[in-house]
């Protein structure tokens, strides 16, 4: 098997990813973009934990050894990225319902959630204040 | 009083002034004793300096660290005190002539004008006396900013625009070029001290002196020196006390007081000499003296044609620093002093004409000379003493201009020639329209008051004292360029 | 152990125990969060004090040693760090009083003082951390509450300006995650001091240069360097004033402090400059960010985003300083972050306090303001000035500092350019200065109601700090300097692990990935809490 092959998983999270990021760059409604967003950061979290698995490796629960200790020489998993996710899922799960809530929001004040449409009413009220200065410029 | 207090009262008594001025504004009599009280005590602490320079000693006083290495210091050497000399001895006649000017011309703000002149002449005077690189540049900013209210003085259309140029160009040259210039003498010579024989021997390649003299001559933006001399004329719309402060005293001065200082004290006499760094400076200092005179030439309005003609006369000064032979510097010092006395004449007069006979072009003043025979006779000096012909003293500065260039580069007293007839061409006229020409029917002038008709007057005999009694210049800087 | 051995750990927590005890509290929220913010400043003074004979303080969270343990590390340039962003929080929390009432919903300040709170613990732990993990942890703590803050602003386009930081600051925080996945990958530890001293042996690995492009452009989205810098306008012009003022003042200036932490601690400066050529790369990216940024702010109309637009240039002198690759450049880095943070923070409160006054920040309403609030008028002026970096004010110090360190390394056409990007700085704040004081006023104010005093005090003193420290800059230049040497020579040293396994350069990405699972694996048994003290 050649190396790329057996490094598999980490095409799928890069796919996943990539996939994950096209939608935050390319969608217009932000709420896509929060699904992507969540896409991207679960590859990110899947490549934690896929590297702390050890090939052939248990789960990181002592087994139980000959003399009746703990038996050291067993492969286990790296349980350390695991638990590291914990903390990413967290901070995601909290991203994605703070950006919820955004869009929420934004949908009140603007009755769309849709990139284009905000722009464009940002713009023209933009416009309006420049034309009012420089009607005021005028007198 | 120790030297150094001495110094620092000299800096510190414009200071009080405007303080005081501010707190006076109300009542414009009590005002304007206090600009005329801070402008004599300012100029009775030059004065007292002046001995202790003159028997060649050299005052200074250190007072903090600003940037590790670069500390806040001054130290009055000779070519600075020329310059303190000027900016001190004429503020309190600015001062006198811009009362009877702002109330004659009703302007506004005037509590706001005084402030600011105080604190030009104290930008000035810190320059003067600096001891240092960073110390000069510090006060060369402030003197930038404390006068752009003055331009921007009528705070209409034009001198909104005005106030624009002035402030792009002389800020930027000098946060671009002038700071640019600094950084790297200091990062090469290590320190950034004035120091008799200059710092750089040695210290910078000799290709990279020309690039370095470059940034210095165009980061000193003042200096007017062509194609970065637009703000000069642009500055025109404020009053003509500003006018005559910016392009007789402080600000034009200390661009060219600058560059003086660098050739003599960074780069040093004979390392220019020897390297022939400074050769492009001369052309193009030729260059600006002849354009500016020629641009002069076509000006009908009084103001404007006397900018261009400092520009002009600026280019002298830059010309002797180039040239760094003893002569030369001699001259450009003394040219300092002899075009201030002779410029400021020449502005006080068009002011005076502007105010009290309402005209501001040439061509509309003909006869105006018998309605005001003071201020013509005034003009007449002063423009032959910018012309540089006896008795005046302009005519001492162009002769060893003239010296300085003989040695090795005598194609440059062909142009300071030609100049002069120039400067004959586009001076002598307007005296002559105001004597001779048959009046016009629009002609109306008030009789100017006493505070203005003094200053210039004062001004005028000054010039002719200057024929007479200059060698205390030549006295005072010779010692610097080894001419004792 | 007396209180000031735990100085580190209680920087952190005074403010993160602060946030829900703030928020509990409602009717005294505001003195509340301000005696927290004050007691944080006072322990990153404390901080500084204990730094300043060049020691590094390293605190041991709960007396578990590193690696397994985590490790807070003030370093010199650390404690000036957080000096520097606890005390603008604490003159921002400060300065929020003059009307927070009016710009945050009412009844809701517990909350907004919370999340102020909260961003700031997040900005304190990130910048002294010793875990790179818990670098991520604290940089989302500080983003998420930032998110929150921004969209506080007044009107609807504080959502929008939130959502999109939002979405780019994950971009950036998960980038962030991904390269220190990498670096554990490839390493084994989370402890930064122990990445660093065992990555240099791996300098061949493809792993470790993927961890630093995730770290560094993870970074640089935070950072808002261009061209990634289309966050930063929306969120400091659109959120409350003093938050927009905190911002300016920290946020970046914390993210900066990691990227020198990366560049120089973590993977060392020698990697980075010398053989992956970053500087270069951050040199020009710094030199488009001075100009575009700058450019930008010649052309705005509303004061805030001017500001803003104002900042990216600035950030292109931070990142140009640190892409120098050399102690005087990381000198040059620190002094500027403190002295732009300085200038910036005021600069947004006398804007905070001129809308106050006219009632908005367009620059058309501010015709003849120099003339009805000149004490207000004139401080902008002053910030101007020490923006532009005028002498006689920090913004020279630290612009004097990079040139210093430009012309050192040789890079002459740089500081010439930095400097013709100062011209720039000219020509926006005298657009403003125009307006102020030289166009006839055109209508009287529509004040609204709130206290432009309350912004103008803490204003005044940042302004007088610029000024001060401009004219005498000996103790912050030393402190830099010193700062700068002991972050620029600093040894690495590994903790006490097994030395990791050889690993073969074909197959360094998967051995180094397979050695770092064991490496963390092996010790769980040993691991133990650190003799003489209990945890």
């Amino acid at each position: 098997m050649t190396q790329a092959a057996h490094l598999w998983h980490y095409w799928l999270i890069i796919v996943l990813g990539m996939l994950g990021l096209w939608v935050v760059i390319a969608k217009r409604h932000y709420v896509k973009k929060l699904l992507g967003l969540s896409i991207f950061q679960v590859s990110v979290i899947m490549f934690y934990v896929s590297m702390g698995k050890v090939e052939g490796g248990t789960a990181p629960v002592y087994l139980p050894g000959e003399d009746g200790g703990v038996d050291l020489t067993a492969a286990y998993s790296n349980p350390l990225p695991h638990v590291l996710m914990l903390t990413a899922i967290v901070v995601g799960v909290a991203t994605t319902a703070l950006g919820l809530a955004l869009v929420v929001r934004i949908r009140e004040a603007y009755g769309t959630s849709e990139e284009d449409e905000i722009a464009a009413a940002d713009r023209a009220e933009e416009d309006e204040l420049h034309r009012q200065e420089l009607a005021e410029e005028a007198l | 009083m120790s030297d150094g207090m001495l110094i620092l009262a000299c800096m510190i008594t414009p200071l009080v002034g405007a303080l005081l001025v501010g707190l006076t504004g109300k009542r414009p009599n009590v005002r304007e004793a206090m600009t005329g009280l801070a402008s004599l005590t300012t100029l009775g602490f030059v004065l007292a300096l002046f001995p202790k320079v003159m028997a060649g000693e050299r005052p200074s006083i250190k007072l903090f660290e600003m940037l590790p290495g670069v500390p806040l210091a001054f130290e009055v050497e000779p070519l600075g005190m020329v310059y303190a000399l000027v900016a001190a001895s004429l503020w309190p006649l600015t001062s006198s002539y811009a009362a009877g000017y702002l109330r004659g011309h009703h302007e506004k703000n005037q509590t706001r004008f005084f402030i600011c002149f105080a604190l030009a002449i104290f930008a000035a005077l810190a320059i003067a006396f600096s001891a240092n690189l960073g110390t000069l540049f510090f006060f060369y900013e402030v003197l930038t900013l404390s006068t752009y209210p003055l331009v921007t003085h009528a705070q209409n259309r034009e001198a909104r625009r005005a106030g624009r140029v002035y402030l792009g160009i002389l800020m930027s040259t000098s946060v671009c070029f002038l700071l640019a210039a600094v950084s790297w003498t200091y990062f090469k010579a290590g320190t950034l001290d004035f120091r008799d024989g200059g710092i750089l021997a040695g210290r910078v390649e000799e290709t990279a002196l020309p690039w370095l003299l470059g940034l210095f001559a165009y980061g000193a933006g003042k200096a007017a020196l062509m194609p970065l001399h637009r703000w000069l004329p642009n500055a025109m719309v404020a009053p003509t006390p500003v006018s005559a402060l910016l392009h007789a005293v402080a600000v034009v001065k200390a661009g060219v007081f600058t560059i003086l200082k660098v050739v003599v004290y960074v780069f040093g006499l004979d390392l220019l000499t020897r390297t022939g760094a400074s050769e492009w400076l001369m052309a193009v200092s030729a260059f600006t003296i002849i354009t500016g005179s020629l641009i002069a030439f076509t000006q009908d309005n009084l103001k404007a044609r006397l900018a261009y003609s400092t520009i002009a006369q600026l280019a002298y000064i830059v010309l002797g620093a180039a040239l760094a032979t003893p002569d030369a510097v001699l001259g450009g010092a003394l040219h300092i002093v002899t075009h201030a006395v002779g410029k400021i004449t020449l502005f006080f007069c068009a002011g005076a004409i502007i105010v009290f006979a309402h005209e501001t072009n040439i061509s509309r003043m003909d006869g105006l000379g018998r309605k005001m025979p003071w201020t013509y006779g005034a003009f007449l000096i002063g423009s032959v003493s910018i012309i540089g012909l006896p008795p005046t003293g302009g005519a001492w500065s162009k002769w060893m201009l003239a010296l300085g260039a003989a040695e090795d580069h005598a194609f440059y007293i062909a142009v300071l020639m030609i100049s002069s007839l120039l400067n004959i061409g586009y001076l002598i006229p307007v005296a002559a329209r105001g004597f001779f020409f048959k009046p016009g029917a629009h002609l109306h002038a008030k009789p100017t008051p006493l505070s203005v008709r003094i200053p210039l007057v004062t001004t005028a005999v000054l010039c002719v004292v200057l024929f007479f009694s200059s060698s205390f210049v030549i006295d005072l800087v010779g010692p610097i360029v080894g001419r004792p | 152990m007396t209180l000031s051995d735990h100085l580190p750990v209680l920087l952190v927590l005074t403010p993160l125990l602060g946030a829900p005890i703030v928020s509990l509290f409602r009717s005294i929220s505001r003195p509340l969060a301000t005696l927290l913010a004050a007691a944080t400043a006072a322990i990153a003074w404390g901080l500084v004090q204990q730094t300043a004979d060049g020691s590094e303080l390293n605190y041991h969270l709960g007396g578990w040693a590193p690696p397994i343990g985590i490790e807070y590390e003030i370093s010199m340039a650390a404690a000036w760090t957080v000096a520097v962003v606890s005390t603008l929080a604490f003159f921002s929390i400060l300065a929020g009083c003059h009307n927070a009432a009016r710009e945050v919903t009412e009844g809701r300040e517990h909350l907004y003082y919370a999340a102020f709170l909260l961003c700031l613990a997040g900005l304190l732990g990130m910048a002294t951390t010793g875990d790179a993990f818990n670098v991520f942890v604290f940089l989302e703590i500080s983003s998420l509450s930032t998110y929150t803050l921004v969209a506080m602003g007044k009107g609807r386009r504080s959502f929008t300006a939130a959502f999109n930081y939002l979405i780019l600051g994950t971009i950036g925080g998960t980038f962030i995650l991904l390269g220190i996945g990498l670096a554990f990958q490839a390493t084994g530890s989370l402890n930064i001091d122990d990445i660093a001293a065992r990555i240099q042996d791996l300098r061949g690995s493809r792993t470790v240069l993927v961890a630093f492009g995730f770290l560094a452009t993870g970074l640089s989205i935070k950072l808002a360097v261009f061209p990634l810098h289309q966050w930063l306008p929306g969120a400091y012009a659109e959120s409350p004033t003093a938050v927009g003022a905190f911002l300016a003042g920290t946020a970046t200036k914390v993210i900066y402090f990691q990227l020198i932490r990366v560049c120089v601690m973590l993977f060392g400066a020698s990697y980075v400059f010398e053989e992956l050529h970053f500087g270069t790369l951050l040199r020009w990216l710094s030199v488009f960010g001075m100009f575009v940024g700058s450019l930008a702010a010649v052309y705005q109309t509303s004061l805030k985003r001017l500001l803003a637009f104002s900042s990216i240039g600035q950030v292109g002198y931070l990142t140009l300083a640190l892409s120098l690759g050399s102690e005087l450049g990381v000198r040059a880095g620190l002094l500027h972050l403190a002295a732009h943070g300085i200038t910036k923070c005021a600069l947004f409160l006398v804007t905070g306090a001129i809308v106050a006054t006219t009632g908005s920040d367009r620059l058309s309403r501010l015709a003849g303001f120099g003339k009805r609030r000149p004490l207000i008028a004139f401080a902008f002026v002053v910030g101007g000035i020490g923006l532009i970096g005028v002498p006689g004010t920090a913004g020279f110090v630290s612009k004097w500092a990079l040139l210093r360190a430009a012309f050192e390394s040789g890079h002459t056409i740089i500081a010439v350019l930095s400097l013709a990007s100062s011209m720039i700085a000219v020509v926006y704040v005298w657009r403003v200065v125009e307006v102020m004081y030289l166009k006839p006023s055109v209508e009287t104010d529509s004040a609204d109601g709130s206290r432009p005093w309350a912004l103008m005090v803490p204003a005044s003193i940042l302004l007088a700090v610029s000024i001060g420290a401009g004219l005498y800059s000996a103790p912050a230049t030393a402190y830099a300097s010193r700062a700068a040497s002991t972050l620029w020579n600093r040894v690495p040293v590994a903790a006490g692990l097994p030395e990791p396994r050889p690993v073969h350069h074909d197959d360094a990405h998967d051995a180094a990935a397979e050695h770092g699972a064991h490496e963390s694996a092996a010790p769980e048994g040993q691991a133990g809490p650190e003799e003489g003290s209990t945890p």
